[in-house]
């Protein structure tokens, strides 16, 4: 079932177009990333989504209905990019006043503080609260309601390490009862093995949305790999692949999905002079780059040239 | 819009500012009806008109500026810490929001106002026990002190509303405050005097004077027989002028509140 349907949506001000044509669906259960530059216009999406900016043009319908009708704002779930409650409540109080807005018993919303891990802290005031603790309130009064649809806006930004995991593991909950999840994000490493979907926006323009494997097929980059040797055997090893030395025991090259099987037959012809090998596909960062640079100036990224094995 | 209510009210209590600002009303309020019962008895007037008039004087500058100060950051605060978007994401109207805003505050502002006549009351009463004390006068105070709060809170929601940053709304609501309290009046007597008891004088004045809410507000509050510069001047057509200044003062807080929910609604945060 499609959650969110987005259709041809655009929004301009005055002369800046902050979302040019976008469409895209989310169904039950997806997880999307929604990644581009500060000014690409996600945010912009992300209010259109929730009804609090009108569309220049386009149509939007959440559960199947308007964008801030009833049961779409009952039912979606919102932490904006930043967002300060007043000091003076403790998270409890804050909480309860949102839950009785979404007419979510209190219970519940102590179990939400509970599950974010806020269960010894929630009694004290939110202005003797760490930036990760205020995050996390953020992130419970998004959970309230079980929301079908939950749209984060850099909801990783302050939280440590550990409160990362602890944060894509509620994601992962949520996804597995069938809440569609959009995030929009910087942080690229952590989406990666995260997010079932990745959208990129470029100057209002959704220049990708796929799974990460089909966006490695499309962006076609070459696989990278790595090959130790030692002191003595870096140059021989070098010059048998036709490879760039990187330094005194470390060989690089590069070659196509193709080739890959072709290229690892040749390189275990030199197995008795090589130590170790690391192969590694194009990553979100450089398919992140590929996707969000124009296609007159694309290049293939420096790192990745293309050697002829 | 209960829910935001109780919520408004919650922060309100525990915020210093709002009880110094409920303290210092008190205390204005007990000092003028100390020092105004002072010479009552000699004069042989009803003790609580020196009161009433005092205090509504004083009602005239204090209550839009405490309402104002109340009110500005509503939405502009909200917008600022960001919790406005998250609002307005929530099943509840934009109407509803600013309602629930002027609900709480319009109840703090009561407390407040209350309390102060309240202790007026109180020491009136036992500084001349046995005598004849008239309290309509300050109930009448009470409610239109109110109507006048309620009329700056809708102006300070607006201001808020369409600034959207605390510290631009904050110099908006002081400029309100002095144009409508301090500037108006001014300007009405320069041309007052400039105009020599002219057209201006008898057709026009009189309803500049009451279309302003802290003038309609000196004329409905003011006893009779006090001097002021409402009355005096509402002495030439005598009662209808209070009419109006009722009327004008019981519009005024449909007006503001109307106006603020027009900028409002606009709004994408």
């Amino acid at each position: 079932m499609n959650v969110l349907i987005i259709e041809n949506i655009s929004k301009e001000y005055r002369q800046i177009k902050a979302v040019d044509n976008v469409s895209l669906t989310l169904k039950a259960g997806e997880r999307l990333a929604l990644l581009g530059h500060n000014g690409a216009g996600k945010t912009s999406l992300i209010k259109i989504i929730l009804g609090l900016v009108a569309p220049t043009s386009g149509t939007i319908r959440v559960l199947g209905k308007k964008p801030g009708a009833k049961k779409a704002r009952l039912y979606s779930g919102y932490l904006p990019e930043n967002v300060a409650f007043h000091g003076s409540l403790s998270a409890r109080e804050q909480m309860h006043y949102f839950a009785s807005l979404k007419s979510v018993d209190k219970r519940e919303a102590d179990k939400i503080l509970e599950r974010v891990g806020l269960a010894k802290a929630m009694d004290r005031r939110i202005g003797t609260y760490s930036k990760g603790m205020r995050q996390r309130v953020g992130l419970a009064q998004a959970l309230l309601g079980k929301p079908k649809l939950i749209l984060l806006d850099e909801p990783t930004s302050g939280l440590d390490p550990i409160s990362r995991h602890d944060f894509y593991d509620i994601i992962g909950e949520l996804a597995n009862n069938g809440t569609a999840v959009l995030i929009s994000s910087h942080a690229l490493t952590e989406m990666e093995t995260k997010m079932d979907k990745i959208a990129i926006m470029a100057k209002g323009k959704l220049v990708a949305n796929d799974s990460l494997e089909n966006l490695r097929k499309k962006a076609n980059l070459p696989i990278k790999i790595n090959i130790l040797a030692n002191e003595k055997s870096v140059k021989e090893v070098a010059g048998f692949l036709n490879a760039k030395q990187v330094n005194g025991h470390r060989v690089e090259l590069f070659c196509q999905k193709k080739d890959k099987i072709k290229t690892l037959g040749k390189i275990s012809k030199m197995s008795g002079k090589i130590s170790d090998i690391d192969i590694s596909a194009a990553s979100l960062e450089e398919l992140y780059r590929f996707f969000s640079t124009p296609i007159e100036k694309q290049i293939k990224p420096d790192n990745r040239e293309q050697n002829n094995v | 819009m209960f829910e935001i209510a109780k919520l408004e009210l919650l922060i309100a209590f525990r915020n210093l500012w709002v009880a110094i600002a409920v303290i210092l009303m008190a205390l204005f309020t007990v000092v003028l009806t100390i020092a105004g019962s002072a010479p009552t008895g000699e004069l042989n007037i009803d003790p609580i008109i020196v009161a009433t008039s005092s205090i509504t004087t004083l009602s005239v500058y204090f209550v839009p500026l405490l309402a104002l100060l109340l009110s500005f950051d509503a939405i502009a605060g909200e917008a600022e810490r960001g919790t406005l978007a998250l609002s307005l994401t929530y099943p509840l109207s934009r109407a509803g929001i600013l309602f629930g805003k002027f609900l709480a505050q319009i109840i703090l502002l009561s407390l407040a106002i209350g309390f102060s006549l309240f202790l007026t009351a109180l020491i009136v009463f036992f500084l001349n026990i046995g005598q004849e004390i008239n309290y309509f006068l300050l109930l009448r105070l009470f409610f239109s002190a109110i109507l006048l709060g309620a009329s700056f809170l809708g102006l300070g929601y607006m201001v808020s509303a369409l600034v959207r940053q605390p510290g631009v709304a904050a110099g908006l609501a002081i400029t309100i405050w002095l144009i409508f309290v301090v500037l108006y009046d001014i300007g009405l007597l320069g041309a007052l005097v400039a105009d020599r008891g002219g057209f201006f004088t008898q057709n026009i004045f009189p309803l500049l004077l009451v279309a302003n809410p802290a003038d309609a507000f000196r004329i409905v509050s003011l006893p009779d027989i006090a001097s002021g510069f409402g009355s005096d001047i509402s002495a030439a057509d005598g009662g209808i002028n209070n009419i109006w200044a009722f009327i004008s003062l019981f519009l005024w807080p449909f007006f503001s509140l109307g106006l603020a929910w027009l900028v409002f609604r606009r709004i994408e945060p």
